[in-house]
Order: structure tokens, then sequence, then C-alpha cells
């Protein structure tokens, strides 16, 4: 990727995203919902957009997904 | 997100959990005792899964793990009257947990990081912290050049300091937040802004093509 290419990316913000606090409010309700069916993420593009522009409430996504997961 | 459509009942299992812990004796103890183990396991796997085993390991690590399931259980025993069944209770208790992880992993950092990697602006890194490929040294001089430029010009002081620790010296964002006593939220919504304005800066100026549909 050029770096203008990845500058361009970097840049990019979505105006769904709705935030760390809105995100990590509901995680618990998104997490159950994607472990039932992944394609759940779609009815919820707020998260889904934070969640692919911020990478610490990612990671909590995917350690809450993953505690879950590992527990069922 | 709107969960008003999410069934508001507790399911049987996390029904039980409310009961053990809200009720007394020896089965309350039996339930935050059960409770507690399983915090600390979900702590440990989170700071192993973070590969933060690469930078705290044994004994430290399994206090840090211990210490998320302490203030866990806390914040957890405070808020249960908030529960309402829209999940599992376990990953509702589960949330509390990882988030204490990552806040814990944010004001370890300093603990292994002098303050005065803050300061420090090493602008030539820039195209390797945005995943740039190698290219022309040309290319990223530009580059280097109009993005410094933007953020002199278009960026508040507070902006310009995040942009700096958290792009140009990879400060992670919850060290930032245990750093300046604030919340991930504050600061990320200082980055987003961030992003904008300095977009905004190179579309006026040339250097990147307006976009008019979709994310911006």
């Amino acid at each position: 990727m050029s770096s203008w290419a990845a500058l361009e990316r970097f840049l990019r913000t979505d105006p769904a995203d709705v935030g760390c606090e809105q995100a990590m409010e509901v995680l618990h309700v998104y997490v159950d919902l994607v472990a039932a069916d992944p394609d759940a993420a779609r009815r919820y593009p707020g998260v889904a957009a934070h969640l692919a522009a911020c990478g610490p409430c990612c990671e909590d996504f995917r350690g809450l997904l993953a505690a879950v997961t590992e527990d069922h | 997100m709107d969960v008003s459509g999410i069934p508001a009942t507790p399911d049987d299992a996390s029904a039980e959990w409310l009961s053990a812990l809200t009720g007394a004796g020896a089965a309350r103890e039996a339930g935050l005792a059960r409770l507690h183990g399983l915090l600390v396991r979900v702590a440990v796997r989170e700071l192993r899964r973070r590969e933060a085993g690469a930078w705290i390991s044994g004994r430290e690590l399994d206090d840090l793990a211990h210490q998320a399931a302490d203030d866990a259980m806390l914040a957890i025993l405070g808020k249960l009257g908030s529960f309402r069944g829209e999940s599992r209770f376990t990953t509702w208790a589960y949330r509390f947990v990882v988030l204490e992880v990552s806040s814990k992993l944010g004001r370890h950092y300093w603990r292994q990081h002098p303050a005065d990697h803050l300061e420090a602006e090493d602008w030539d890194r820039l195209p390797d912290r945005l995943g740039a490929g190698p290219g022309e040294d040309a290319e990223h001089a530009e580059l280097v050049k109009a993005v410094r430029q933007a953020v002199d010009e278009t960026l508040t002081d507070h902006q310009r300091r995040l942009f700096v620790a958290v792009v140009l010296n990879e400060v992670p964002l919850d060290a930032m937040v245990a750093r300046l006593g604030t919340n991930r939220n504050a600061i990320y919504k200082a980055i987003f802004d961030a992003r904008r304005k300095v977009r905004g800066f190179l579309v006026a100026n040339g250097y990147l093509e307006e976009r008019r549909r979709g994310p911006s």
C-alpha cells in the first residue's frame, strides 16, 4: 500500500461511529448476539463502525467474545 | 445501539446467579467465590491473549489478574440492580473484568516507559505508523511534510499532543487515559476530530481527494 493510500485509510472517519462510551455500554448485549449469529453485527452498524475504527474497544470486544465462547 | 427489542428477562442460569448473589448465608458466599474464580480465569486468559505475557509474566501477571478480578467484583456487586437480562449474566459480568484488564494495562504501561516518551517527535516514522509499505523517499517526505503542516495549523494543543503520542509514538490509548486521568471516549473523540481536521486540510490543499459518499 502506498503511503498516501495508507494515510487516506487512517484519516477516514465514519459518521455512523457511536464512540467508545455507547459501544462499551452495550458490549455485553452485542457480544451475546454475535456469539449466537455472526451476522447480527449488521443490525448494529454504529457499534460495528466503532469497533472497526477503535483498536482498544475492538480488543475488549474480542476479549469478551473469547471469554463467552470458551465458557460455552 | 437500540437494545429495546432485546428480551429483558434473565434466562434461568442468569436468574440463578442473581438469586445466589442477592441472597444470604452459605449460598451467597458460594456464589461470590464461584464468580470471583471465573473473573480471575477470564482476566488471566485475557492478559495472555493480548500478549501482555510478553512483558508481564509469572507472579506479576497473576497479581494483575487478581486486581482486575477484585475491582470487577466490586463494580458488579455495586451494579447488580442494573442488570436487566439483555444478555447472559456471565457476559455482563465478564465485561467488567475485560474493561478492568484494559485499564490496568494502560496504567502498567508507564511502569516500563519513561514519561519523556510523550515528548519525542520523530515524524519520519509516520509512514511506518500508518502501515504504509516501502515507498520512495520523496513520496514519504512529501506526506510527512503535509501531515505535519496540517497538524501544526489545524489542531488544538490538546489534539496535537494526543496525535503525536498515539499516532507517532504509539502510546496505547488506555495509557493516555491513565496519564491524563480522563476516559477512553474523550481521547478517542479528540483523535477522531483531529483525523477529520487533518483530512480537511489535506483535501483543501490538494493532497487528497474529497469523498462524496460513505465514511469521510
